[in-house]
């Protein structure tokens, strides 16, 4: 809470300063020449504003990351001697003891008399290091309000400054969405990469046995754990591939139907009523699959004498086709409309039929951009996650039986992290490798699906 | 002979055309057929779960004379609102059935007996008795929540028909619910729990509020963050960047952001804002981090396209009149493609809602049952919580689940109509 408290103080800060610039300018122009003001009285309140926040933030950004730093040094450094002689790691959890004790976690009856008294030392300490911080915002920001106050003039190019510093605010703004691509590359191929020291990157991605359970006792059996990721990828291939079978004909024929046959009204009226199947939650397809289509195709499997495992690869990829078809056809009803009236006008003027001409002219025409469709649509396949958590299960299976169950990459990310975690082992760091690959397959898949429609796109323009 | 070629010609046409009018006509229908396929799967989406979640906002009570005898809630008569909320209600209950029905002896019978009244019938009572004291000593007439195995047979969900072994009340039980409808005593209410409790193990008593609550303090986060990050980017691409590599490096990435799985987003979650930043897990602060950078590129690329929109005579009359650019913008473009960035974060926060794989990576699929007070609070969120019930054996959990994905769905509704509204009334053509 204390924080909301800072930063209702620093917005207080900064329109105070917006009033008394724009007043003072409003006095200054009053005493001298209103035209031989460069700038609005505003643009020097926001200049005065942005004298009173932008260094006090930074202030806080800065404390907010030293400030642990130097309270667990001091903390520590008032142990007993014997404690401070421990290995690093079990330092660590005397700290965290610590920590919990003030955060009320655990009551501090129960710490021993060292514990509580490092946690009396930490609560003064934060108190002391908050006040601080309280005192030199205060101070900071009163100082950068004096400073700009003084620079309110007639000649000062307050609009400027303004001005500029917004821009700075903007390429700020813009450089969040590298620093997410960044972000999640370097998280995922560091803990990968610790993944990799203790399993081999080649017994990964070609071992064809996959049993991450790691045994607690070093002498049972499997204890090592198998690391093998095959059975996933080839799980991951069958459903997106089982999805792809529903979804790309029944998606490119409706967006063939909507586009050359449907008139205005029906697509008018179709067109969005498909797209809400994109806009449904895959949750909700999740439950579907594995509470009505499972059961069902169960059923239908045994009334004609096939075995149909409950949770099957069918049941999850015909789910998500069924998902998948708005992408495919919105995508594909785009292309096709994009083909240029003369090519259909001069199949038709040589006696073609429609269906004729769509075949054969429209198309092939449109191919590029369906396929980059279809690629868009598989890397949204093999990324699913909770119709595949909910009805593909776990058994990782080496099989290209789509009656049989089988697991998925997203499925095992999802069953290493929920849970309890220890970073160290490689069960939970299996998770992050599993993710670099699918990151990386499908930025590859969006990479040549947006340069194949892209450069699709300049053809006809 | 000259005439010959072109007759036959003309005959060889003749001969296909029925042909190629029956496979004009076969393409035609299978592609009305497609089209019906896609639409079909919509209708039974919602046929399914209306059908099957509109009977979870009714829920199954009892009428039982509940005598509040003092000598059980409090025997000292001190009124003291501690030994008042720690009285053992449930034995209240229990003391009712046996008057309904005093030929059941058997402890194991008595056991079958009193299961037939959910655990929250106790919590009922105190609330009751904590609201108005005076009730103490009074014998009351009240519709106490019934037990969810109860609760299906009465909405018919599970078949009183069925052999014993494969349903989980016995026969007994429904002998002694028959009795009780008999005599009027059996009737389905409003089942309030649903809309305003947090999780629970008991299907009767659980409910989606604490979930709701913890998606809008998610999308509450995600708002904040998202949009102003979103929209100050599309202005600085749209209008100030200059196309260099440095711009075309962002674009791209942008472009690639909008597809990678949003499980990876979790990922990230996790490794940087859990393991390396010490968030707390569960909380919707991180839930509503990880959604904002998910939802950042959809909300960049729709404030960019509204801005194109803005035709460029309004920013050279802007100019022309001594604006600087800044000023160009900040006045004169931006409120015009406001609608439209509107629009796209609407869109964004819609999808947000209803994303769950990222938030299982985070630790949103704890148990809650206290509603959260906080963006820091443990919570979980709506679709989670869908998940959490789909995976629950109860059989009342299942219309349960269908409900939640109703109420979901109305608020995806609501968002999007907003949507579609904004756009509709502020589109301009110029």
């Amino acid at each position: 809470m204390a924080s909301s408290t800072l930063l209702i103080a620093i917005a207080a800060l900064a329109i105070l300063g917006y009033y008394v610039g724009r007043r003072r300018a409003i006095a200054v122009a009053v005493g001298t020449s209103v035209r031989a003001f460069h700038s609005l009285p505003g643009y020097h309140g926001g200049y005065v504003a942005l004298w009173c926040a932008l260094p006090v933030v930074a202030l806080v950004a800065l404390w907010v990351v030293v400030e642990p730093t130097l309270l667990r040094s001091a903390v520590l450094d008032g142990l007993p001697p014997e404690m401070q002689e421990l290995p690093s790691q079990q330092l660590g959890l005397v700290y965290n003891d610590i920590r919990n004790v003030v955060e009320g976690n655990i009551a501090a009856t129960n710490a021993d008399s060292v514990i509580a008294a490092a946690a009396e030392r930490y609560s003064a300490l934060r108190t002391t290091s908050r006040n601080l911080l309280a005192a030199a915002v205060l101070v900071l920001g009163l100082t950068g309000l004096g400073w700009a106050f003084y620079r309110v003039r007639p000649d000062f190019r307050a609009r400027n400054r303004v001005e500029r510093t917004i821009e700075f605010l903007f390429i700020g703004a813009s450089m969040v969405a590298i620093l997410t691509t960044v972000g999640i590359f370097l998280s995922v191929l560091f803990e990968a990469v610790r993944f990799f020291q203790q399993v081999s990157p080649l017994d990964f991605l070609f071992g064809l046995t996959w049993s991450p359970q790691t045994a607690i006792r070093a002498d049972q059996v499997g204890s090592s754990g198998a690391f093998g990721a095959v059975p996933l990828f080839t799980g991951t291939l069958l459903i997106s591939g089982i999805a792809m079978f529903v979804a790309v004909p029944v998606g490119l024929m409706s967006a063939i139907y909507l586009a050359e046959y449907a008139n205005a009204r029906v697509r008018s009226y179709a067109k969005p009523l498909l797209e809400v199947l994109a806009g449904i939650p895959t949750v909700v397809y999740g439950y579907f699959a594995a509470l009505t289509v499972g059961p069902f195709l169960r059923g239908f499997g045994e009334s004609i004498g096939l075995t149909v495992a409950s949770e099957s690869a069918l049941g999850a990829g015909l789910v998500m086709g069924i998902m998948i078809i708005p992408f495919v056809s919105s995508l594909s009803d785009d292309v096709i409309t994009a083909v240029p009236q003369a090519l259909r006008d001069g199949s038709y003027g040589l006696g073609a039929t429609r269906s004729e001409t769509i075949r054969n002219v429209v198309l092939p025409a449109a191919l590029p951009g369906i396929v980059g469709a279809v690629l868009l649509a598989v890397s949204r396949a093999i990324g699913e996650t909770m119709i595949v958590v909910m009805a593909a299960g776990l058994a990782a299976n080496l099989t290209a039986n789509p009656f049989e169950a089988v697991t998925t990459v997203t499925v095992q990310i999802v069953t290493q992290l929920v849970g309890d975690q220890e970073f160290d082992s490689p069960r939970t760091l299996v998770a992050f490798a599993l993710g670099l690959v699918l990151f990386v397959v499908t930025l590859v898949l969006n990479v040549i699906a947006l340069h194949v429609v892209r450069r699709y796109r300049e053809q006809y323009e | 002979m000259s005439e010959q070629p072109g007759r036959s010609v003309k005959e060889a046409v003749a001969r296909g055309i029925a042909a190629r009018y029956r496979k004009e006509r076969l393409f035609r229908a299978l592609g009305l057929g497609a089209l019906l396929i896609g639409l079909g799967f919509l209708a039974f989406f919602f046929y399914t779960l209306i059908g099957n979640g509109y009977t979870a906002l009714g829920q199954t009570r009892i009428l039982l004379d509940v005598d509040l005898a003092e000598e059980v809630i409090d025997p000292e008569g001190a009124r003291d609102p501690e030994i008042l909320a720690a009285a053992d209600y449930q034995r209240l209950v229990r003391e009712a059935l046996n008057r309904l029905f005093p030929d059941v002896t058997a402890r194991a019978q008595l056991r079958e007996l009193y299961s037939m009244v959910s655990p929250g019938a106790g919590f009922e009572l105190r609330e009751r008795v904590r609201d108005d004291p005076s009730v103490i000593g009074t014998t009351h007439s009240l519709w106490l929540l019934a037990d969810d195995d109860v609760d299906v047979i009465v909405k018919g969900h599970v078949d009183r028909a069925l052999p014993q072994d494969q349903r989980r009340t016995s026969d007994q039980e429904l002998e002694w619910l028959a009795a009780l409808e008999a005599q009027d005593r059996v009737d389905i209410q409003l089942n309030r729990y649903f809309f305003t409790a947090g999780a629970s193990t008991d299907p009767e008593l659980a409910g989606i509020w604490s979930a709701t609550v913890g998606s809008f303090f998610m999308l509450l986060v995600t708002l904040t963050l998202a949009f102003p990050l979103g929209v100050a980017t599309a202005i600085y691409l749209e209008e100030f960047a200059s196309r260099n590599r440095w711009t075309d490096l962002i674009e791209v990435n942008i472009n690639n952001l909008a597809a990678v799985p949003s499980i990876v987003y979790g990922l990230l979650g996790l490794a940087v804002f859990i393991n390396a930043f010490g968030l707390p897990r569960s909380a919707p602060l991180v839930g509503g981090l990880v959604l904002s950078l998910m939802t950042l590129p959809v909300i960049i690329i729709a404030s960019r396209a509204a801005l194109t929109a803005v035709p460029p005579s309004i920013r050279e009359a802007a100019l022309g009149v001594g604006a600087s650019k800044m000023q160009m913008v900040l006045h004169h473009v931006l409120p015009l493609a406001m609608p439209g960035m509107l629009t796209g974060t609407i869109i964004g926060m819609a999808r947000a809602l209803g994303e769950s794989a990222p938030l299982l990576m985070i630790g949103m699929v704890a148990f809650i049952v206290d509603i959260p007070e906080s963006p820091l609070d443990p919570s979980t969120a709506l679709p989670v919580q869908v998940y959490l019930w789909a995976d629950s054996p109860e059989r009342a959990f299942v219309e349960r689940t269908s409900a939640a994905i109703l109420v979901l769905l109305v608020f995806l509704l609501v968002m999007n109509a907003t949507a579609i509204l904004l756009r509709k009334r502020f589109e301009r053509r110029y």
